[in-house]
């Protein structure tokens, strides 16, 4: 029958024999690995550092842990905390059975440790490979995850989005202003419709219809600051949404200088097309909080009041043109059928 | 059908022959997706209908194409960590054949819900293995032909592999390890990759 330290050396890599004086008498192989220099012989609580579940400081202390389990470490290795079952001999000694439990993903890497430093029997070797393969798994996991990320991005922008123009939706409008109207910053929304885009329409056809709208979306861009918020909010029709911009004077300039670009006659294909625009321009700070709706009503009703004034033109909202549609004398219908 | 056994052989056609060949292939098979994603389901119906497109884009046998499949797997750095995974079966050739009944329920426990067939290894003379592929997916057998031939010499072993056809619903292959140190073990340190990962 193999004597009882030989079979220890046999099937536990990571054992240690303590003699009663206190001196390890033997250790499993794999210590070999922990660049330690051979132990044997030398005091176990010299080498090791028992942490818990207490701190013993002599052979009677360490004896008296025998059947429970221990936390200890390599005073040579102290970031490598190993656990292991304290046995009694039968000698006046105690055997240490250790293992490198959930750290033996970093033991393994520090120091260089192949299978045959495990014992056959023993799960590290499924543990290492399950954690090798839940590393591939989790990252292409991650990378589909991105990927569908990044559709959604993309799917969020096309909504918030023209097609043909590239200028921002209704929907982007009316988030725009729900978060202005969550915060205190002043701002102005100038409405502008295109004056005879439907002619050139019926009369030259679609395709130069979505050329002379891209034109006008370009124009918009080249007048406008990084923050002001651009909109076709219908066929030919177009909000403007300027943060923090009240001041009426350089409000003035925006609107006139628009409507001069976008009048300017310009050649497309065989043609030369001659467009106007009108644009109502409301200021949040004429009125006393109003939402974000009513100011966008406001500046239509100031555009329609631009129109009738012989378009062209753009006019500020002011409290005599009332706060509904209705209360101009044209009907909203009617006017829209003359441009 | 799990997403990685079609991502996989659109990387391999895509990466081997070219983009332009997968497309064809796609568009011969009537499939109504483009690209497949590892990480999701699809129809089990789609790969007898790819695999069939690809033979004819690629003007092969359906077995040549799934051998050249495997071996890529195991040659290819893109999938390094599939030939990490398998030398994890065994330190020598022949551990990892023994380790081959394993396959099936490592992989299921790497991957939950990618189904390989069950796998029977049997070495009636020392040195001469018979394996047993039973079940979805079909020409899985070809694969694995392929798979252990790239391993063979990844441990340096000259061995004979062949893929005898069906027998009673199951794919079997006849392997024989002829030198086991024919060649240089590529070598299997356990850190490799989280080193790589790390430094």
């Amino acid at each position: 029958m193999i004597s009882a330290c030989d079979l220890l050396l046999v099937l536990r890599p990571m054992h240690v024999c303590i003699a009663p004086t206190g001196h390890i008498r033997q250790v499993g192989k794999s210590f070999a690995k922990l660049a330690l220099a051979d132990p044997t012989g030398c005091r176990f609580l010299e080498v090791f550092e028992v942490l818990r579940p207490i701190k013993p400081a002599t052979m009677t202390d360490l004896r008296s842990l025998v059947g429970q389990v221990l936390r200890l470490r390599l005073r040579s290795e102290p970031g490598l905390v190993l656990r292991g079952l304290a046995v009694d001999d039968c000698a006046d000694g105690v055997i240490l059975d250790l293992s490198f439990g959930i750290a033996v993903v970093d033991a393994v890497q520090r120091f260089g440790l192949t299978a045959q430093d495990f014992a056959p029997s023993d799960l590290v070797m499924e543990l290492l490979f399950l954690q090798e393969a839940k590393s591939s798994a989790m990252a292409a996991s991650f990378s589909l995850n991105a990927r569908l990320n990044g559709a959604r991005l993309a799917a969020e922008t096309a909504a918030l989005t023209d097609g043909l123009t590239g200028l921002h939706n209704r929907r982007a409008l009316d988030a725009a202003l729900e978060q202005l109207g969550q915060s205190d910053t002043e701002y102005a929304v100038l409405h502008m419709d295109l004056d005879r885009f439907k002619q050139v329409n019926d009369s030259l056809g679609h395709a130069v219809g979505d050329e002379v709208l891209k034109r006008v979306a370009a124009i918009m861009r080249s007048h406008t600051r990084q923050d002001d918020l651009l909109i076709r909010s219908g066929g030919d029709e177009f909000i403007i949404l300027c943060p923090g911009l009240t001041n009426r004077t350089r409000l003035n300039e925006l609107a006139a200088s628009l409507i001069g670009d976008i009048s300017e006659p310009f050649p497309l294909a065989t043609h030369s097309i001659t467009i106007g625009a009108s644009i109502g321009v409301m200021v949040t700070h004429d009125t006393i909080s109003v939402l974000g709706a009513e100011v966008v009503e406001r500046a239509d009703i100031a555009l329609y009041a631009a129109k009738r004034q012989g378009r062209g033109r753009h006019l500020f909202w002011s409290p005599d043109m009332g706060t509904t549609l209705a209360a101009l004398d044209l009907p909203k219908t009617a006017s829209r059928d003359q441009t | 059908m799990h997403g990685l056994i079609f991502r996989t052989l659109e990387a391999f056609v895509s990466e081997t022959f070219g983009p332009a060949c997968w497309g064809k292939a796609i568009a011969l098979s009537g499939q109504p997706v483009t690209s497949f994603e590892a990480m999701l389901q699809y129809d089990k119906a789609y790969l007898p209908k790819l695999l069939c497109a690809c033979a004819g884009v690629l003007d092969r046998p359906q077995s040549e194409i799934l051998e050249d499949l495997g071996t890529y797997l195991i040659t290819h750095q893109n999938h390094a960590s599939v030939r990490r995974l398998l030398r994890f079966g065994g330190q020598t050739f022949s551990d990892l054949l023994h380790a081959l009944d394993d396959l099936p329920d490592r992989t299921r426990m790497v991957v939950p819900g990618l189904q390989l067939p069950q796998i029977l290894v049997r070495e009636p003379v020392p040195q001469r293995f018979t394996i047993l592929c039973t079940g979805d997916p079909h020409g899985f057998g070809h694969v694995l032909v392929g798979l252990l031939r790239a391993m063979a010499d990844d441990y340096g072993t000259l061995a004979v592999l062949d893929h005898l056809g069906d027998r009673d619903r199951a794919e079997v292959i006849d392997v024989t390890v002829v030198e086991t140190a024919f060649a240089d073990d590529r070598g299997f340190s356990l850190t490799e990759a989280e080193l790589v990962g790390k430094l």
